[in-house]
């Protein structure tokens, strides 16, 4: 058996590399001014200068307005997916998963073109609609997974103990798909705030969220801001794995096929 | 007879579905005109398809360019991941304890990260090392979000062996590599090809990483190469028709792929029933 478990050190070793020093330079460079001396500026950047706290605030209403479109959209649809009276086919659960598997920007780049088609103005509208359209299938493929492991009984026994079926809704299936609603939310939340390609071209770059800020000071040269922003978001990440459920969400990501 | 419930929960999927493949349908019926706004039809011809494979003009030929960048990097770095993934994964099998939670923990941490974040720390990752940036970095990058993926494929087909297989074949004289060979691999295949496809397609698939990790010497991925398009406000024609053919190769292959695991998926559950 022990020696086996060699076998996970060239990986470990890897990762150690492109893992975690790469996320220690972060913190390092967050700390540091152009020259190297430690200074405090860069972080105190994040609570001062109106133009990142404003993209800041913007970047988490548009994530907290995305992640709750996709999942007023996505639940019933994962919900009608994986009840066996409503649907049998799998190919149709297949076919809301398949889109994931397309290059967003390619896909962004086509909504924002029938947009200029239908001679829609590019702004929050837009950026919305193209957000909730990439991040979708994001949400829908945790939920059903949960629903779809749900065991039938626990309804049937709700029903046989007289429960309407809006009770047997609120009180038996919604809890017990909670877990991939929050996954679906950490699957849907995070990348938002971070994205940064997407909602340039979905807005015309009049809206910038976090992710652009951050891409434009390293554009610029300002790593150590830069680094100092991306810090932040690790910060926030951070907190969120500890919620119930973030483990849950990147097991999910592995596991899309 | 429908019940009104079926009814309605079935134009409820066909809506949301034909929103989400409306781009797609729209770049692929206007990849079949020459005009170059979208949305313009001026006859139907092949005549995009045909530059685009010919790379008739400059801007077609840098595409190719591209395309032939994103699928070597997508494959070098999906064969490397696959590889690494699968040993280190009866490594982590093997562990126990501690040590086990904290690699599961690290291997986690790529799939967490918002694409911005591994971007950025590679780069300044680089920058710390002096390494100037091209194909390696970027391999290197994808590699790096990569190997998660396969780990957490593979690791699931580990629970399933029969541990004293691999002993076996150890007790009969087989060497490790032999036995790792013959009696492993082809055990965890189904595990380590689902983690090689993903691999691939978020190889293809990403923008972020290779955007901080490509450099300035000119390497360019179909990613890349829309975004700098994008910025420049106009789309490569030959964009479209080639949009549609990935579209359809991506369609094809995870059709193949999924339809097949629904189908074994299925089977198993009425065995158990």
């Amino acid at each position: 058996m022990g020696k086996r478990s060699s076998w996970v050190i060239p990986y470990f070793i890897f990762l150690v590399l492109f893992v975690v020093l790469p996320l220690v330079l972060i913190a390092v460079y967050a700390f540091q001014d152009s020259y190297g001396h430690f200074t405090l500026s860069n972080i105190f950047a994040f609570f001062t200068d109106p133009k990142i706290v404003n993209s800041f605030l913007v970047s988490m209403e548009v994530a907290l307005e995305n992640t709750l479109i996709c999942l007023l959209i996505g639940y019933p649809v994962a919900y009608i997916l994986a009840d066996r009276d409503l649907n049998r086919s799998a190919v149709t659960a297949m076919l809301f998963i398949l889109p994931m598997w397309i290059n967003a920007l390619m896909r962004t780049m086509a909504t924002a073109e029938i947009f200029s088609w239908l001679g829609i103005h590019l702004g929050k509208g837009t950026l919305l609609f193209g957000m909730a359209y990439d991040y979708l299938p994001f949400m829908i493929y945790p939920i059903y997974n949960q629903l779809n492991k749900m065991d039938r009984s626990y309804i049937e026994a709700a029903q046989d103990l007289g429960a309407t079926p809006s009770q047997v809704f609120r009180k038996v299936t919604l809890p017990l798909s909670m877990p991939g609603v929050v996954s679906g939310i950490m699957m849907v939340f995070m990348p938002t705030v971070s994205t940064f390609a997407i909602s340039e071209i979905l807005t015309n770059n009049t809206i910038q969220l976090f992710g652009s800020v951050i891409q434009e000071q390293f554009y610029n040269m300002m790593w150590n801001q830069g680094a100092a922003l991306a810090l932040v978001m690790l910060l926030l990440i951070g907190l969120t794995t500890l919620l119930p459920g973030g483990k849950n969400a990147a097991e999910q990501e592995g596991g899309l096929i | 007879m429908m019940s009104a419930r079926k009814i309605i929960s079935k134009a409820y999927l066909w809506m949301i579905l034909a929103i989400l493949y409306a781009p797609i349908i729209f770049i692929a019926v206007f990849s079949f005109t020459k005009a170059k706004s979208l949305g313009n039809w001026t006859g139907f011809t092949f005549d995009l398809y045909t530059s685009l494979f010919t790379g008739a003009n400059p801007a077609s030929a840098s595409l190719l360019e591209a395309l032939q960048s994103t699928l070597i990097i997508a494959l070098v770095a999906s064969v490397v991941s696959t590889a690494l993934g699968t040993l280190a994964a009866i490594g982590i099998y093997n562990l126990h304890g501690r040590r086990k939670a904290t690699i599961e923990f690290l291997n986690n941490i790529p799939l967490l990260n918002p694409d911005i974040i591994t971007g950025v720390s590679l780069f300044l990752l680089f920058v710390f090392l002096h390494v100037s940036k091209g194909y390696v970095t970027v391999i290197l990058a994808h590699i790096t979000f990569c190997t998660p993926y396969v780990v957490l494929n593979v690791l699931p087909k580990l629970a399933q062996l029969n541990p004293n297989i691999y002993e076996a074949a150890l007790d009969l004289g087989a060497t490790p590599m032999q036995a790792l060979r013959k009696v492993l691999i082809p055990q965890l295949r189904p595990g380590m090809f689902s983690g090689f496809v993903l691999a691939f397609t978020m190889s293809l698939d990403d923008f972020a990483v290779t955007y901080f990790t490509a450099g300035s010497a000119g390497l360019q991925t179909l990613s890349t190469y829309i975004y700098a398009d994008a910025r420049k406000g106009g789309l490569t024609p030959e964009l479209k028709p080639l949009m549609t053919i990935i579209f359809l190769l991506i369609l094809v292959v995870l059709a193949v792929v999924n339809v097949k695991a629904f189908k074994k998926n299925k089977n198993k559950n009425k065995e158990n029933r």
